[in-house]
């Protein structure tokens, strides 16, 4: 768990709050939009369509909450923040969440579970639909596999297997790429330049090349290349 | 739907929604005939007119507003339409909009529009006819009686709604107007404010927006300028004053606001057309069996359910409309 760094931060609240704040906050950060739906529909208050204010909010928020779950290794890798590696586990898991229910709302209340008519309507003629569902579907064997004692008995597969997350940051994107009006593509492909971003910069020697340079402007600060697998010391290339 | 032979051009429930809004409106039996060619006046207990929209109770005189206009409740001559669907919410209706002029967001249009002032406003009917037009409101109120249509609208996006509008066939403007023998073609052209109209000061669609329309399709008594809905004069969001109601297309033909209706021997360049022609064809006619490119028309959600129906051809006007498009592949003319 990443998010529980051990020292002796437990034993007063302030050194609680500077070993877990950031992990608070930012978990906490990702679920408010969460709870603000959740604030919404108990107020009656999702708008004329409530299918279509859910459908928003929850793609949306999935996809940014997945890019910046993406933008954690970096982060450690080439700035040398090192407390960002603590929030990537739950921010994909809240990833996930976000996309479940963007799933549940469209095959519950905007299909009614009628699921000959998804078939039939979404799945064979909506290219972006089967885009989405099947980065949906790679992220649940890495929500399964998050836990540390899974981290363990996969060893250095454990490392192959979360590389499936790049596959879905791009079909993702691509969903919502494919399912925009001409006149409304700007967001998604801000998206999709970010999320090339985030994977260019993992490119082995475009990461030491930015490392290089980083050090050289900022002062020798070197980048503490580290993940989550502590327990099981394996060499790292900081994926 | 009950089969009607072509040349029994109005609907009989147009007809029969007519009649009992115009009693609705306070209009009695016996000067029916008198209020389907002149504007009804309606004396000043039962003028509802005070409460109208201020800026045109100003621009226009409370009374010169048409008795299918002045009501002060939303209001319509009944509760479905002729399939027995329900009319959506005036609240629904009003605040669930496309008009890409004020934002992209649906829900946030009834706000960005409450800035736009459509009072007063021209109309302007040009290009192959014998006799162009320049209409004032209350030039159009007293020259064609308003009317309610119940008509379904169903948007490309795969959505829908029963909306009560008011407003005339725009096939009695053409008439008027005395079509010259090479027109074929009928532009209609939205205003152009980017002042008031913040989505014309960005390039996502190619301003101001244009649609078109076949004289044939202009022509059928279906077509209709809306001028109202619910009983009340159009709502800026809605494309007020005066805007274009086809209800066996998808919505973005029903253009808004419109200023310039112009007469042409070729084919008009229309917006979203132009924006992507592979998604959005010149005809757009509401059709299960032609998908989008990125997805199926097949099936809608209405506005208000939860779950889907399954869309119907021509939005459920085939028996009025289908003989307009006798022998053409509607596929390749999307």
């Amino acid at each position: 768990m990443s998010g529980r760094i051990r020292s002796d931060g437990r034993s007063s609240p302030v050194g609680y709050l500077r070993e877990h704040g950031f992990w608070w906050a930012v978990t906490l950060g990702a679920l408010t939009p969460l709870a603000w739906l959740g604030w919404r529909a108990a107020n009656g208050d999702l708008g004329v369509d409530p299918v279509n204010t859910i459908n928003n909010l929850s793609g949306r928020t999935a996809m940014i909450v997945l890019l910046l779950s993406l933008a954690c290794t970096p982060l450690n890798t080439i700035f040398g923040f090192r407390k960002a590696l603590t929030v990537r586990k739950s921010l994909g898991l809240i990833a996930l969440v976000y996309a479940s229910l963007h799933l549940i709302n469209f095959v519950g209340l905007d299909y009614g579970f009628d699921f000959g008519l998804i078939f039939q309507d979404a799945v064979l003629n909506k290219p972006y639909i089967l885009a989405g569902s099947t980065a949906l579907l790679l992220l649940i064997p890495l929500a399964i596999t998050s836990t540390r004692g899974w981290m363990k008995r996969l060893g250095r597969n454990w490392k192959r297997l979360h590389r499936l997350v790049y596959a879905a940051g791009v079909l993702v994107v691509l969903h919502f790429l494919w399912q925009a009006k001409a006149a409304e593509r700007e967001e998604p492909l801000i998206y999709a330049g970010v999320l090339a971003l985030l994977l260019i910069v993992r490119i082995p020697s475009v990461r030491r090349w930015l490392v290089t340079h980083r050090t050289r402007l900022v002062g020798p600060k070197p980048p503490r290349v580290q993940t989550m697998q502590r327990a099981k010391p394996v060499k790292q290339s900081g994926d | 739907m009950v089969k009607i032979a072509p040349a029994e051009i109005t609907p009989e429930h147009v007809f029969l929604n007519r009649r009992q809004f115009m009693a609705a409106a306070g209009v009695t039996a016996g000067s029916l005939a008198l209020a389907a060619c002149s504007p009804a006046t309606l004396s000043s207990t039962s003028a509802p007119a005070a409460n109208a929209e201020p800026a045109l109770t100003t621009a226009l005189g409370a009374e010169k507003l048409p008795a299918a206009l002045a009501f002060a409740q939303p209001t319509a001559s009944t509760s479905q339409d002729e399939l027995g669907d329900p009319l959506n919410q005036f609240q629904e209706i009003t605040n669930y909009n496309n008009f890409y002029e004020f934002s992209t967001n649906k829900e946030a249009v009834a706000s960005e529009a409450a800035g736009f002032n459509p009072y007063p406003w021209q109309v302007q009917v040009t290009g192959l006819v014998n006799n162009p037009l320049v209409l004032d409101l209350d030039d159009i109120y007293k020259r064609y009686t308003q009317e309610e249509r119940i008509y379904r609208l169903r948007c490309v996006e795969a959505w829908s709604m029963v909306i009560p509008w008011v407003g005339f066939p725009i096939s009695a403007l053409l008439k008027d107007a005395d079509p010259k023998s090479e027109a074929q073609y009928v532009k209609f052209v939205t205003v152009y404010r980017p002042d008031e109209m913040r989505g014309q000061r960005s390039s996502i669609l190619k301003w101001p927006y244009q649609e078109g329309l076949r004289l044939d399709e202009a022509m059928h008594p279906l077509a209709i300028l809306g001028t109202g809905m619910y009983g009340k004069p159009l709502t800026n969001q809605q494309g007020a004053p005066i805007r274009l109601v086809v209800p066996w297309k998808y919505g973005f033909k029903s253009i808004k606001s419109v200023v310039t209706i112009e007469l042409t021997d070729s084919i008009p360049a229309t917006t979203w057309n132009n924006a992507a022609p592979n998604e959005y064809g010149f005809y757009a006619n509401v059709n299960p069996e032609v998908n989008h490119p990125r997805w199926s028309q097949a099936s809608e959600r209405r506005i208000g359910e939860s779950g889907r129906r399954n869309t119907l051809m021509f939005n459920g006007y085939a028996d009025e409309v289908a003989s307009l498009y006798a022998g053409m592949d509607l596929s390749g003319n999307f």
